[in-house]
């Protein structure tokens, strides 16, 4: 059983350790934690950092002791067994694969020896979970996909990827919300944005949240878009049954 | 009306405390590196503390004053002028409509900051004026300043407060030998007993590369365990990252909210000016103080700035109105003088 560790990250900050693993358990453990922290919305505590498998709190030391914000997150891991955690939100993304917005589409399947359907199918039927968002705005890192498709960077990674490019790097999978260099195999794009810093909520997913990846045609796709431009568009958000 | 950029300089944005409360979503913070620098610079033109400013870099930008306002510079010592003459730093200065504020030769330091009384003016980004370089968003159109961009001054005021007494000391940020003062951890225990003393021993260069995100740093090898990967967590301010390769990078204001490196040690808040102010072949050792003490630095930081607030702000009387008894044609008046505060 891993034994929560209370780290000092610096003279304003802690990171909450679980553990050293990715496994969803810790990860769950890792939410509770910010959810009662966000809840008690304590003076003092700045903003969490959710990842993996620890949670860093940055707090204002100004106001707060090194041993009053031990007390504080003490306090509330105390809680951690006995908060009911709501379900987890899946949310289902639109992914126009192959052509032009899937370059790598076609490598990825010779790579495994398989046709390109079949790595749209693969690809389309796991519900991923986000660890984190991290790197860029919004960048999703997620866990959960299939070794069948997992297929090793770029060798040299492209200098500019379109926004919303969906990939997979390594044993990663993820999609890109602002254009940037990266060294994925890019598989597929999506009309929605990922990252919109005009929209209320600027940034479409969190951590904790599960995506699960759907295929549509170039005219759903320019409809998608439009939609999307318009502020018309209803993204498909659920509880996950669990 | 505000200012006219003539010259960029080197890297000139707009910053401000940073944009909080996003990291979560992997918004990088940003902000000003040096915050010593940046919050005196707008506490000796009587804004709150976290008012944008332009934070400048080694080599400053040409700007001329469409309209009068009161600045105040501070930080590295890039050779301020205005209209070619040379200006005090750590002061608030008068600049009229049409002045040109320029730098020359940089002379110490690394970053300095100018301050505009009553702020400038730009779209906010989640709730900051800070410019989000990688993610090109935020503060002037998610860049650094260039010929022709304008900005605007939000409250200029020219009857700041006491102006001809609002200056305080200059930081120096000559010494290019520093110690730096750390927190140890939150991944020290993923290091050798060598390795954690090569790290608090042996002297540090700063290479070629640094910029907002980061410093890489020169010298001993740092020896782990087994590597230094670590699955991803959040990356504190400051924080000393040493990959396999053993050689640290110290990440500042522009890192990325999260990482897979290895984290020896966080630099303590109050020494992280020096990191801001460090250019090439400067150089550190760090020493290991605990969280405690650290706080403690930061907290008598706070103070002192609190004091310089109260200091400026302090209303200054004349000893005595001067009371005279005038006579004009044949009537007497008596009449009170008061010297205003100036």
């Amino acid at each position: 059983m891993d034994i929560v560790k209370f780290l000092p990250a610096g003279d304003s900050a802690i990171t909450v350790e679980f553990g050293r693993e990715i496994s969803k358990e810790l990860n769950k453990k890792v939410h509770a934690l910010n959810i009662i922290i966000k809840e008690r919305d304590i003076s003092g505590i700045i903003e969490t950092v959710p990842t993996f498998r620890s949670l860093l709190v940055y707090y204002n030391s100004l106001i707060l002791d090194y041993d009053d914000i031990i007390k504080i997150l003490k306090e509330m891991m105390d809680k951690i067994e006995t908060i009911s955690l709501p379900p987890p939100k899946i949310i289902e993304l639109p992914v126009l694969y192959g052509g032009e917005e899937g370059p790598d589409l076609d490598y990825v399947a010779q790579y495994h020896n398989i046709s390109s359907e079949d790595v749209i199918k693969i690809h389309t039927a796991t519900n991923y979970l986000i660890y984190c968002l991290g790197f860029t705005p919004g960048f999703p890192i997620m866990g959960g996909l299939s070794p069948d498709i997992a297929t090793p960077r770029l060798k040299t990674p492209r200098t500019v990827l379109p926004a919303n490019s969906v990939g997979i790097g390594g044993n990663q999978t993820g999609a890109y919300p602002i254009e940037s260099p990266g060294g994925w195999q890019i598989i597929g794009r999506m009309p929605i944005k990922l990252f919109d810093p005009d929209r209320e909520n600027p940034i479409l997913l969190s951590a904790g949240m599960y995506v699960r990846f759907f295929s549509i045609n170039h005219e759903e796709y320019n409809s998608i878009k439009a939609q999307v431009e318009q502020g018309t568009y209803e993204y498909k958000m659920n509880d996950m049954e669990v | 009306m505000g200012i006219l950029i003539h010259n960029g300089g080197f890297l000139s944005t707009i910053q401000d405390a940073g944009i909080i409360g996003h990291q979560q979503y992997g918004v990088s913070i940003c902000g000003a590196i040096d915050k010593r620098s940046f919050n005196i610079a707008n506490i000796l033109v009587d804004n709150a503390e976290n008012e944008a400013a332009i934070e400048i870099t080694i080599l400053g930008p040409s700007i001329e004053f469409n309209k009068s306002n009161v600045i105040a510079i501070t930080g590295a010592d890039l050779s301020p002028m205005i209209n070619g003459e040379p200006i005090q730093m750590y002061r608030a200065i008068l600049v009229n409509m049409g002045d040109v504020l320029s730098f020359g030769a940089p002379k110490t330091g690394c970053r300095s900051y100018i301050s505009f009384s009553g702020g400038i003016g730009v779209k906010p980004f989640l709730g900051s004026s800070s410019t989000y370089i990688r993610a090109k968003l935020g503060g002037f159109n998610g860049r650094k300043l260039d010929k022709g961009d304008i900005i605007s001054f939000k409250a200029p005021n020219t009857n700041v407060k006491n102006i001809n007494k609002r200056q305080t000391d200059k930081e120096d940020f000559g010494d290019t030998k520093r110690i730096i003062r750390v927190v140890m951890g939150p991944q020290e225990d993923y290091f050798t007993e060598s390795g954690i003393h090569t790290f608090l021993n042996t002297t540090y260069k700063v290479s070629n590369m640094f910029d907002r995100m980061g410093c890489r740093l020169e010298g001993e090898v740092i020896e782990h365990i087994t590597d230094g990967n670590i699955v991803s967590d959040g990356i504190p301010l400051g924080a000393i990252q040493v990959p396999s390769n053993g050689v640290p990078i110290i990440l500042l204001a522009d890192r990325q909210s999260v990482g897979g490196y290895t984290k020896i040690a966080a630099i303590c808040t109050v020494d992280l000016p020096f990191i801001a102010q460090a250019k090439a072949g400067d150089e550190f050792m760090f020493k290991s103080i605990s969280v405690q003490e650290a706080i403690k630095l930061l907290r008598d930081e706070r103070e002192a700035l609190d004091a310089l607030r109260v200091e400026l702000d302090k209303d200054y009387f004349a000893a005595k109105p001067y009371n005279f008894k005038v006579s004009v044609d044949g009537r007497q008046f008596e009449v009170l003088v008061e010297e205003l505060g100036q």
